[in-house]
């Protein structure tokens, strides 16, 4: 189980800041929080199952894809990117 | 009371108070977030707002108050093969049967719900239309951003977008085709604007009580079909400027338009730095230019499409208007004289007024 942390908007969505969830990749694991969590749908993935351009994903402080593998235990961070105006 | 709702770069403003000055902020909501625009249901008072965060895509939220919940509407999406994601939503129509809504958006998309907006599917008659692939977008995106019913009769729509030009059907949805016959590319090569579909609809409005008569904003150019959308006569003589966005009509008066000119094609801005809406009440033969109480000297403002909305009809119709300088104009004589509702706003994207 990977330990995925989210801030404001989507922890509010999510009604926590973190949470335990399956997966084998960063994919996997947002699958898993779209199922357990419906309110996020479409919030941090599109309907292609892409991660959003102005989201960022890290892994245990690295920069994460879609295909990033996480393992038991990993951090997944989600936050917006430094961006916008 | 009026109750105007501002769609802005940074949040929602519901506005209140009564027409002739300053309008109070009473409601602002969806702090930070880019507010592309919002409406009220007028058979069921439901609020309507489309939030396009720039991080997390765009939403369409629906509440009974707007200083209350906001409840995130479901099914504003493309299929999952798709190429691309849903990247804006622009207008949402009531439709012609109880609890119809239509929405449209980035790139070039229909939606309907059959609940008052909760729940949304895809147009798909108007998703698979051949060639979709060479559709090639305006400066603001493919975008699906007037959507002109029939009063009466739910089967007939009338769709504005940038920039491939006016879609009609006649069965409600499941079959579509061009209406742009007379429409002029001016911004394309001579010899390359016969039947060119690259067509940048800027606004698009229906009058209801003559529905066969459709007023038209294009990019460079002011049109009017009296034949429901199958061709357009132009009807610029006599503005300034024939390019703009916005478009508002009197809805008891098939003759009326309005329109607020700017200057083309890239300045985009009130032409010498005067603020001027035109009316004209017959059917663009004669414009008549609406600026009193407007800002005279030096105003460069730009005024977006979907920045422009009136209630009521006649003499004492009133009219809004909103600039990407943050100014919010009334009026509540059918344009003859101007107010301003509300200044120091985020740049407006959209007007709409909801009661």
């Amino acid at each position: 189980m990977a330990v995925l942390r989210l801030r404001a908007p989507l922890s509010e969505l999510a009604g926590g800041r973190e949470l335990r969830l399956p997966g084998e990749t960063v994919v996997e694991v947002l699958g898993a929080l779209e199922r357990e969590r419906p309110a996020l749908r479409g919030w941090i993935l599109d309907e292609r199952g892409r991660i959003r351009e102005h989201i960022n994903v890290f892994v245990n402080r690295e920069h994460g894809r879609e295909e990033t593998a996480v393992g038991d235990g990993d951090l997944v961070h989600v936050l917006p990117s430094i961006s916008g105006g | 009371m009026t109750e105007v709702l501002v769609g802005t770069r940074k949040g929602l403003f519901v506005l209140r108070g009564e027409p002739g000055g300053e309008l109070e902020i009473a409601v602002r909501r969806f702090a930070g977030e880019p507010v592309e625009f919002a409406t009220r249901d007028p058979r069921t008072g439901r609020y309507l707002a489309a939030v396009t965060s720039a991080f997390y895509g765009p939403k369409l939220f629906v509440a009974e108050d707007p200083g209350g919940e906001w409840e995130q509407a479901q099914g504003l999406e493309l299929p999952e093969e798709s190429d691309t994601a849903l990247t804006r939503l622009w207008t949402v129509v009531p439709g012609e049967e109880e609890r119809l809504l239509y929405a449209g958006g980035d790139p070039a998309v229909l939606f309907e719900s059959r609940d008052g907006g909760l729940t949304w599917r895809l147009n798909r008659g108007f998703w698979e239309q051949p060639g979709r692939d060479r559709w090639q977008p305006g400066g603001g995106g493919l975008c699906l951003h007037s959507i002109a019913t029939w009063p009466g009769d739910p089967a007939r729509l009338a769709l504005g977008t940038s920039a491939v030009g006016v879609w009609l059907t006649e069965d409600g949805g499941e079959t579509w085709r061009h209406g742009n016959a007379g429409l002029v590319a001016r911004y394309l090569p001579e010899e390359s604007r016969e039947g060119t579909l690259d067509l940048c609809v800027h606004n698009l409005r229906r009058a209801p009580r003559r529905p066969e008569r459709l007023f038209m904003q294009f990019h460079g150019g002011v049109y009017r079909s009296d034949d429901a959308g199958e061709s357009w006569t132009p009807i610029g003589d006599g503005l300034p400027s024939d390019f703009g966005f916005p478009l508002a009509i009197d809805p008891d008066d098939p003759e009326s338009a309005y329109v607020i000119p700017l200057t083309a094609d890239t300045d985009r801005v009130a032409p010498e730095g005067r603020v001027r809406v035109y009316e004209t009440r017959d059917a663009g033969a004669t414009w008549a230019e609406r600026s009193e109480g407007l800002p005279q000297e030096d105003a460069y403002l730009t005024v977006l499409r979907q920045a422009f909305a009136g209630r009521g009809s006649g003499p004492g119709m009133e009219l809004y208007f909103g600039a990407t300088s943050g100014e919010v104009f009334g009026s509540a004589d059918a344009g003859r004289t101007w107010f301003r509702a509300r200044t120091h706003l985020p740049p407006v994207h959209s007007v709409h007024v909801a009661a």
